[in-house]
């Protein structure tokens, strides 16, 4: 942020004032110029052709990322099937576990150079990237690490086997930690890798590629490609790729659940969300307003599990939405790699395009919008903290996934009211429920569509932990034990 | 011969079954009013329903309709129902082996066998209500004062587009029904009587309306509105024909539903307990730990 949006902002808000205290890009040296990862080797794609990559808080180009066509992606496949053949798949588990166990050591060893990258590329505040995502990746691969060796304890049935090679694409809300969630799962089956990481956030899977080569991973297998929706479309689409995972957006995943239809190939999705945090009139307020904001405005709200839905018992929603106009007031938005920041940048022109469209047609529909006031910087895409009051449940804003910092509050009387309005959605992600009655979170736990359900916290995460959708938002899961099981045949 | 009603050898003329649809707990015939003819067990032609689309709607109404009371039961009283419907295809394993028989077209001894095994297999499937959350639950160690854990629910409604024999419909119905589904079954037309008279089990098994509901028709017509249809959140296809495969997954992907297929050689081989697990979700709840 620059000084003087910062000196506006000190006028506005009642956020104690701090002094910048911006984290050192000198950790990380970003090239000029990023080639694919193929077959251990950083290489030319066959068309020559590169895009930039550019640093959604300022605008400005980070680096250049080559452009991965269909030949590249076959190349790839082709190198990823080779080490399945001839090295991964016949190499002891107690082998493979070791690498992996190095991959998440060299992670945390090189952890805020990747927290750094992982801020300018994707625009997420510091403060989440060095304390959530990056210990986080090395947490998944520590974790099914340990899986490696033991995979005849999965689950029922006969010792499984490995797939193949696993055709992987992620988004760009969480680039390194998304890609740790696909490799380390797939790798420690026995499966070898092609990912696909996002057009707008590239590097840190980049980056995770020099961590591989330092991990000396045998060649192959790990392939990371980079391109836009079409090299996504190559890589699903290609025969030699046993199985597909994909996290995104539902009209994408529909469309790749039909390009595999009667291929008999196997297909995880991680897709949209609109998730409802659903507030009882005996919640602890204070936790609950702290998970209110966790919830939504947590990496600007680019989470698919956010929980964009607030719910609040009638008789305390006027108090909750007066501490959480509070509370959202002392929000710092700004440069993401300041210390104190706590809402970064939107992560790009599109995105932000689509928040915009989305809240004004909340406005034109009825709601009533509230945000803070914040002063945004100049350059760079943001969106300030937004709350909308007055939404009904038919409002666009209460169905469609806007995946920004915007929370819709609708109120109910009855518990039942209040899971009949949480249910009312095509996806099933994740819910929240605050309350201090146990029976009540049991019985509102058991009611709840939705694949994660968080009681008096929201967004936690963890490798020991499957985390996945139920309808329209997807289907497998990520975590824990039931997260291998997607990347294994029996 | 019970099912045998035309002639009877003792000059009396049998009484026949009407082969309706079963849809919420009622016998039905199709709205469309259409019917098709199959052979029967003594080689006389049956009149069996032939549903339309706005059948298939209906089943999936009820089907989701009833979804809240079959999910609901406690796994001990599923468990007890299917265990039920076992205790009446025992008890019919004359009217069953007949039609098996014709069908499957080998003897009547074979054909109890074959009786038997379904009998059995439902009572495999029974044992599974209350154990299924032993085998797929899993509490989970997070890195923070939390409890967390995972447990298998169910994924809702499912159409099962079944198989021909008398085994394998079971198969497909029993594991669907017993991880706490509904279920529309889509009978392969070959499949069409033992599939009513297998209606008729249910109907006396305890199964509260709608849990199970059967459709008799032509696959091929039914299989885009079934495929398709947002009410149904799973789908077995393990009875389709190959050549409809594609175009089922294809619509399926409209509303991202599960698709479970299997390609099973003979419906004889042990059952496994993956056909359980195709149609359930893992919900996993977090609470802090604290004071």
């Amino acid at each position: 942020m620059t000084t003087a949006s910062n000196e506006r902002m000190k006028e506005v808000s009642p956020a104690i004032e701090y002094a910048p205290a911006p984290e050192s890009r000198a950790i990380v040296s970003i090239r000029e110029r990023y080639q694919l990862f193929i077959n251990g080797s950083f290489v030319e794609p066959q068309e020559g052709k590169y895009f930039s990559t550019i640093n959604p808080a300022t605008e400005e180009p980070l680096s250049e990322v080559a452009l991965a066509t269909e030949i590249d992606v076959d190349l790839a496949v082709m190198a990823a099937r080779r080490a399945f053949d001839e090295v991964w798949s016949r190499m002891p588990g107690r082998e493979r576990a070791k690498y992996i166990f190095r991959i998440a050591r060299i992670i945390q060893e090189r952890a805020r150079e990747l927290a750094v990258l992982e801020s300018l590329d994707n625009g997420k505040p510091i403060r989440e990237s060095r304390d959530v995502d990056v210990p986080l990746a090395a947490a998944y691969f520590f974790y099914y690490a340990g899986w490696a060796d033991k995979l005849e304890y999965v689950g029922p049935g006969p010792v499984p086997r490995p797939i193949g090679v696993a055709g992987q694409v992620i988004p760009w809300n969480f680039p390194l930690l998304m890609a740790a969630w696909k490799l380390a799962p797939a790798l420690a089956a026995g499966n070898t890798c092609v990912l696909k990481p996002a057009e707008t956030t590239p590097l840190s899977a980049l980056l995770l590629a020099d961590i591989i080569q330092q991990a000396e991973l045998p060649p192959g297998v790990v392939n990371i490609v980079t391109g836009a929706g079409e090299t996504g479309a190559a890589l699903v689409a290609h025969p030699g790729v046993g199985k597909v995972a994909f996290t995104g957006s539902t009209e994408v995943g529909k469309r790749i659940q039909r390009t595999l239809a009667g291929s008999g190939r196997r297909l995880t999705l991680e897709l949209g969300g609109k998730a409802a945090n659903i507030v009882f009139d005996d919640a602890p307020i204070n936790q609950a307003v702290e998970g209110i904001v966790n919830g939504i405005y947590f990496n600007q709200g680019h989470v698919c599990c956010a929980g964009s839905r607030l719910l609040v018992q009638e008789s305390i929603a006027e108090e909750i939405v007066e501490r959480l106009r509070r509370r959202m007031a002392s929000l710092r938005l700004g440069d993401p790699l300041d210390k104190n920041t706590d809402i970064g940048a939107i992560n790009s022109a599109g995105q932000l395009e689509k928040i915009h469209r989305l809240s004004k047609t909340g406005e034109a529909e009825g709601a009533v919008a509230w945000s803070s006031g914040c002063m945004l910087p100049e350059r760079g895409y943001w969106f300030p903290p937004t709350v909308f009051t007055k939404v009904e449940p038919a409002h666009t804003i209460a169905r469609e996934e806007i995946f920004g910092p915007v929370l819709s509050v609708m109120t109910f009387r009855t518990p039942a009211e209040a899971v009949q309005r949480a249910n009312n959605t095509v996806y099933g992600l994740s819910a929240g429920v605050w309350t201090e009655k146990g029976s009540r979170i049991l019985w509102m736990a058991e009611r709840l569509r939705a694949g994660v359900v968080w009681a008096n916290t929201y967004n936690r995460f963890d490798p020991a932990s499957p985390f996945g959708g139920f309808k329209e938002s997807g289907f497998g899961r990520e975590g824990g034990r039931h997260g291998l099981e997607s990347y294994l045949d029996r | 011969m019970a099912s045998n009603p035309t002639s009877t050898g003792s000059g009396r003329l049998g009484v026949a079954k009407t082969r309706k649809l079963f849809i919420d707990g009622a016998f039905v015939r199709s709205e469309s009013g259409r019917t098709f003819a199959t052979p029967g067990p003594s080689g006389n032609e049956v009149n069996v329903a032939m549903a339309s689309r706005k059948d298939v709607r209906d089943a999936v109404s009820a089907a989701r309709r009833c979804l809240p009371a079959w999910s609901g039961l406690t796994a001990y009283n599923r468990g007890q129902i299917l265990y039920r419907m076992a205790e009446m295809i025992e008890s019919r394993s004359l009217e069953f082996a007949e039609l098996v028989a014709v069908r499957e077209g080998c003897t009547v001894a074979e054909a109890k066998g074959r009786v038997e095994m379904s009998v059995d297999r439902w009572v495999w499937y029974a044992g599974w209500t209350d154990k299924l959350g032993n085998l797929a639950a899993s509490v989970n160690p997070v890195a923070g004062p939390y409890f967390n854990f995972s447990l298998p629910v169910p994924t809702g409604v499912v159409a099962v587009f079944a198989p021909a024999s008398l085994l394998g419909i079971t198969s497909v119905l029993a594991s669907t029904v017993a991880a706490g589904n509904v279920a529309i079954l889509v009978a392969e037309e070959r499949g069409s009587l033992v599939s009513t008279s297998l209606a008729e089990a249910v109907a006396t098994s305890d199964f509260p309306a709608g849990a199970v509901n059967v459709l008799t028709g032509i696959q091929d017509e039914l299989v885009e509105t079934v495929s398709s249809h947002r009410g149904i959140d799973g789908l077995d296809i393990s009875g389709l024909a190959p050549e409809l495969r594609v175009a089922s997954e294809s619509a399926a992907s409209s509303s991202v539903k599960r698709v479970f297929s299997e390609s099973v050689v003979e419906w004889t081989e042990p059952p496994s307990v993956s056909r359980v697990l195709a149609f359930v979700e893992v919900k996993t709840v977090w609470h802090p730990i604290g004071i």
